[in-house]
């Protein structure tokens, strides 16, 4: 804080001008998340007033509660869904940082036959959507017979060309010398690629593990199309389920509750970031398509 | 000089056994990247190159998930510019607008913001970059109990009653039930939403431009902050803008979900907020016209196509540079 305040002091008139302003729009585009955090701590008196309050008066757990003893009685229970998605974030995370790092280990540093044509083939899926072929995605997952499984939940997000092309953008700043230096020494590849290569992409793996836990977090594709059985699915469908007017859910007594499941969504996120804000950063920097 | 010729000619004969040969040998030595990289690959593979390919595929066919694909040329392509009234009464234009909205103008908006952050002394800039990107990480779900208490129709909607309160309005609007606000709604929130990884790699290409760029600029003759965007800050992070602009793309085409999750039906009040990826879901899931679905969306992706070459002419470097 001392350092902020220091800063601050220096600015010139113009310079705090341009802070106040930005701090008013940061500010005005954060309202959502303040109203997230406030509706899920409002007891049910206070998220019907009028007129409308913004910040909680009372703070309650009530919804928190009610969100997990409201599935309790359903068929299958909240902390199911917790499970799976739970589940499924830490099995995805750790298979997309190493398959993602491995390939892009091996398309950063080594010469081999259609490396060229892997890499534009990657660059071209960069602007690939999963949303637009979900029927197709479906088929594939049928015939592979991993429906109703984890696998069905992790395998699609391995495919993640964004993930590779960060890596490997991070990864072509490593010296080649550094790699040389090693073999010489007599390492393996196997021991280059764990005890070099691994340790100084981290900033990289960091920003991958960020995009890859929001997307996995929040993803309901999988859920709604792969998963037939109710056991499977993940809490990010659950709260659709709760929102959405027509399925079921009760939109009036509900909305504490979503707001409480939302704010369960978003804290993971935050908590991520936060932690690797600085490392994201640093990849970022290399983000540049050449 | 005959013997000569016999041997340099003879290894041009063996040309192709040979690097067949050698290719093989190759590939066997290269074993370790293949190894490193089939994870990967297999994968992409299996849930990008193939449904893509079979998209391709089926939106030549009439297909209902249940009978065998039937062949039927272009009878789909004939259709959806002939035939379907809802595609160019309303998921063409309301696209087309939400694209332009979402896209340049919520791009240059992002760069400016980035911009203006990054004017800000570095210890502030991560607070307020913080915020600002926030609201990306909520994910579109979450954030569906903010927008409909928002935009609520009643008196207890906040949009309402701010607007009552100075006296705007005299009655309450129903904000997410009127065809006439519903796309614009939409464009907001994606907007406001859409500070993510693009935003991000924006703010960190200010940190790559040489400062002496600046320097020198100021001697030839730049005479505001305008001209130095244009002239030396845009030129150097060309790379970054570029994959920012595609994570833009990627993010208006992903968009459709958003009718859905402000209307809370499949099809937004009188198609008012249909986009063309709703007309997918809309073919797919509630019609099982799978074959139609998947040609409308390789119309999506052929779209998408063109507007990456775009950016890539606008920002790809050129030979050279």
């Amino acid at each position: 804080m001392g350092a902020i305040i220091y800063q601050i002091k220096r600015m010139s008139w113009s310079e705090i001008v341009l802070l106040i302003s930005l701090v008013l729009v940061a500010a005005f585009l954060f309202l959502p998340i303040l109203f997230i955090f406030n509706h899920a701590f409002k007891p049910f008196s206070e998220l019907f007033n009028y007129p409308p309050t913004f910040i909680v008066r009372q703070p309650t757990f009530q919804n928190f509660n009610d969100l997990i003893m409201k599935t309790a009685t359903g068929a299958v229970p909240f902390t199911r869904y917790m499970f799976n998605s739970l589940i499924v974030v830490v099995c995805t995370l750790f298979a997309v940082i190493f398959t993602s790092l491995m390939a892009a280990y091996v398309l950063s540093k080594h010469k081999f036959y259609f490396k060229s044509l892997v890499m534009a083939i990657i660059m071209l899926a960069l602007m690939y959507a999963p949303e637009t072929v979900g029927i197709p995605r479906y088929l594939v997952i049928s015939w592979l017979n991993i429906n109703n499984t984890y696998l069905g939940h992790i395998l699609p997000f391995i495919a993640s060309p964004v993930a590779v092309f960060l890596m490997k953008q991070f990864i072509d700043q490593i010296p080649n010398d550094l790699i040389e230096a090693a073999k010489i020494d007599g390492a393996t590849e196997l021991r280059i690629f764990a005890r070099l290569v691994l340790p100084l992409a981290f900033p990289a793996v960091a920003t991958i593990s960020i995009i890859t836990i929001q997307a996995v977090w929040g993803d309901t594709q999988a859920s709604t199309l792969f998963m037939q059985d109710e056991t499977m699915k993940t809490l990010p469908y659950y709260i659709t389920t709760l929102t959405s007017a027509g399925a079921g859910g009760n939109t009036i007594a509900g909305q504490g509750i979503a707001a409480a499941a939302g704010l369960l969504m978003f804290l993971p996120n935050l908590i991520i970031f936060l932690l690797f804000q600085k490392r994201m950063m640093e990849t970022m920097v290399h983000s540049g398509v050449k | 000089m005959k013997p000569n010729l016999t041997t340099t000619k003879r290894p041009m004969r063996m040309m192709p056994a040979i690097s067949i040969q050698k290719m093989l040998s190759a590939l066997w030595r290269q074993r370790l990247s293949y190894i490193f990289l089939a994870p990967f690959l297999i994968c992409f593979t299996l849930f990008i190159l193939v449904p893509v390919f079979m998209a391709m595929f089926m939106s030549f066919t009439s297909y209902d998930g249940f009978h065998m694909p039937r062949f039927v040329g272009f009878d789909n392509f004939i259709s959806l510019i002939t035939q379907d009234q809802i595609f160019m009464k309303y998921a063409l234009p309301n696209t087309i607008k939400f694209a332009f909205f979402v896209g340049p103008v919520g791009y240059v908006l992002t760069f400016f913001l980035a911009w203006l952050i990054y004017q800000l002394p570095k210890s502030v800039r991560d607070i307020v970059a913080l915020a600002i990107y926030a609201p990306s990480m909520v994910g579109g779900l979450a954030l569906t109990v903010v927008w409909q208490a928002a935009f609520s129709g009643d008196y207890v909607g906040y949009l309402n009653h701010f607007l009552l309160k100075f006296g705007f309005i005299k009655a309450p609007i129903l904000w997410l039930q009127t065809p006439d606000y519903f796309l614009d709604i939409m464009i907001v929130v994606t907007v406001w939403m859409g500070f993510n990884v693009g935003f991000l790699a924006m703010l960190a290409g200010f940190d790559t431009v040489n400062r002496e760029l600046y320097e020198a600029g100021r001697i030839d003759g730049i005479a505001n902050r305008l001209q130095e965007i244009f002239y030396i800050t845009v030129p150097s992070m060309k790379p970054q803008m570029l994959f920012s602009s595609v994570m833009a793309i990627v993010g208006t085409l992903k968009a459709g979900a958003i009718s859905t999750q402000l209307s809370g039906a499949p099809i937004s009040p009188q198609y008012s907020g249909h986009l063309i990826l709703n007309h997918v879901d809309d073919y797919a899931f509630l019609r099982y016209e799978l074959g139609y679905a998947s040609m409308v969306s390789v119309v999506l992706l052929v779209i998408s196509y063109f507007a990456m070459k775009l950016s890539y002419r606008l920002f790809g470097q050129k030979e050279g540079e």
